[in-house]
């Protein structure tokens, strides 16, 4: 063997070792904050913060039981005018989106994925909290509905566009009108793929704060009335992170970890659903 | 792209009635982002026309005395991002590039599900993460050889209290990683086999393929890739303003408080006592989404021209 071609190997080897050492460089940080969460979290957690609603400063003990519900409540509300908004437009993008204007709405949908949440929070305020002059469960849910929208419309027609051709030809060739066809053989089809695509749309709101502070804004009491403030985890972690008490913290890393096992157990959903037909991808 | 349902006009009312509100749905979409843009501009007006540009490069922000300009928010804000890309961008590619080109197969997949579960941390925990365990590293670990070092330059002059602009930068790094390497990874799997089939075919070796013809046919993709990930530390709210410090200042030092503009929004709005406190703030809104937009828009033609159309990212999320 050459000189050269000694050199080039021992390149080769020395840069895999470089990306190899980066991978898990980037690993590192990761494994450290889960590592944390349940340490820190896991000795915070009993009954009584499932349960319970927050104490006053200062005393011991309240859960967060508040928050839970009211995560659910805004979630719900999120989803009842997000799912079909950004289903139907994925449906548009897979079944009729070759054309200009499927283009352009591809394009928004990528472009509002990558708008800042707050953002999409002060424009929620003007709408829906600025009007009527306070604060609202409703505004923090149609808030998170906007951040919905553009990534349940690309995983849709993704998943729509997986549905092999002929299965449309069957059926019209059966006699089903297109409408039929789109709903009754190829939605029907990719609903698997659907369905995951609204669980990770799900597992990533789930966690928002920043579009939730102007529009939901927190509450220390059970309220389960969508016209008025409500509490989610996520405005509580950030509320008792940046507390000075001891008390604050042990609950902000409890809660933190309630709010990671929800959002990973939706996202573990998501991938289980569709565990066989997108199982390779 | 494959037909999908043959697009022409047709009497059957079902049909109509269908695309219809299909088209409808679909049509919120840019009719939202329009709504956005709309919004924030009438909502900022009154700020806009009376600081005019000079908001953006005027450095004092005092409610009192009704002046505002977003020079320091813009500076943390590219500053903050910017460190986080010079941190995260060789360690998202390095996990990128060993995931698909050098990784043992049956790693893959796993590995591919935890990069995509870490992408659905939230902000806040991130936030939690930093203040009770980053910044305090950061004060034993990272600071003391960092000033022995860099001491006598301007970047790392002061006092190190733990919120300022290295830990910003740091937990953007730590965050944004995961994002830049899914969408690298998806990259580099739509680069054909035959690319490095060819390579290896000449007699290169495993890095020489990767080095010169696998990352070149990439290459606008993985610029997108990292623009993307640019664009999502630009906004990010939570994790910074946890850690940053928000304080409106312009230092050169990263181990002084900084601020952001997400930051600033998140802190200020529901304080904000007078209209033009209020139309400032919307002022800083309307700048960080026109600047996330256009950043979002070039990353994505970028991606679009490797991975056609396909919606590169969208695990990613």
């Amino acid at each position: 063997m050459t000189a050269r071609a000694i050199r080039r190997r021992a390149k080769s080897a020395v840069m895999t070792g470089l990306v190899v050492g980066l991978a898990l460089l980037a690993v590192l940080p990761l494994l450290l904050i889960f590592g944390d969460l349940i340490h820190k979290g896991a000795t915070s957690i009993d009954w009584n913060f499932f349960v319970k609603s927050p104490v006053p400063a200062g005393e011991t003990g309240g859960g967060v039981a508040n928050a839970i519900v009211g995560t659910g409540i805004i979630v719900a509300l999120a989803c009842l005018a997000g799912i079909p908004i950004g289903v139907g437009s994925g449906l548009f993008l897979a079944e009729y989106g070759n054309g200009r204007l499927g283009w352009l709405v591809r394009f928004v949908a990528d472009v509002m994925n990558g708008t800042p949440s707050i953002v999409v929070g002060i424009f929620a305020w003007t709408l829906l909290v600025r009007p009527v002059g306070h604060f609202s469960a409703l505004a923090g849910g149609a808030a998170l509905a906007i951040l919905m929208i553009p990534m349940l419309a690309r995983t849709t027609e993704e998943m729509v566009r997986l549905v092999p051709n002929s299965l449309r030809e069957a059926a019209l060739a059966l006699g089903y009108p297109r409408w039929r066809t789109s709903l009754a053989v190829v939605a029907r089809t990719a609903m698997g793929g659907i369905v995951t695509g609204a669980l990770v749309a799900v597992a990533r709101i789930a966690g928002e704060t920043a579009p939730l502070l102007f529009t939901a804004l927190g509450n220390l009491n059970f309220s389960t009335a969508v016209g008025h403030p409500m509490q989610t985890l996520s405005l509580q972690i950030y509320v008792y992170a940046t507390g000075p008490f001891d008390e604050w913290h042990r609950l902000a890393w409890a809660a933190a970890l309630v709010l990671m096992g929800l959002v990973l157990f939706v996202a573990i959903a998501a991938r289980w659903v569709t565990r066989e037909r997108y199982g390779v991808r | 792209m494959r037909p999908a349902l043959v697009r022409h006009h047709t009497k059957n009312l079902g049909d109509r009635a269908y695309a219809g509100v299909l088209t409808g749905l679909a049509l919120l979409l840019p009719l939202l982002m329009l709504a956005v843009a709309g919004q924030l501009t009438v909502s900022a007006w009154p700020a806009l026309k009376r600081f005019g540009p000079a908001f953006l490069w005027t450095s004092t922000w005092d409610p009192v005395a009704e002046v505002y300009g977003a020079a320091p928010m813009i500076f943390g804000t590219v500053v903050s991002s910017l460190l986080g890309l010079l941190i995260a961008v060789p360690l998202a590619l390095g996990a990128a590039i060993f995931l698909t080109e050098f990784a043992p197969r049956w790693l893959r997949q796993p590995a591919g599900f935890l990069v995509e579960l870490l992408a659905a941390v939230p902000s806040v925990v991130y936030g939690l993460w930093g203040v009770f365990v980053l910044i305090p590293l950061l004060r034993t670990v990272a600071v003391p050889p960092l000033k022995a070092l860099f001491g006598w330059t301007p970047f790392f002059s002061g006092v190190f209290y733990g919120n300022s602009m290295l830990a910003g930068g740091v937990i953007l790094a730590i965050m944004i990683v995961p994002y830049i390497a899914a969408v690298s990874r998806e990259v580099l799997l739509a680069v054909p086999a035959s690319q490095r089939e060819a390579a290896m075919g000449l007699g290169a070796t495993r890095w020489e393929a990767v080095w010169t013809a696998v990352l070149p046919y990439g290459r606008s993709g993985i610029i997108g890739a990292i623009m993307l990930g640019f664009g999502r530390a630009l906004g990010e709210t939570m994790a910074v303003t946890l850690v940053i410090g928000n304080r409106h200042d312009l230092s050169a030092s990263l181990l002084q408080p900084a601020y952001t503009m997400a930051a600033a929004l998140a802190n200020e709005f529901t304080e904000a006592t007078t209209q033009m406190y209020l139309s400032a703030l919307f002022a800083v809104g309307l700048v960080l989404f026109v600047v996330t937009v256009v950043i979002n828009a070039l990353a994505r033609l970028l991606v679009w021209r490797v991975a056609r159309g396909t919606a590169v990212g969208s695990k990613a999320l």
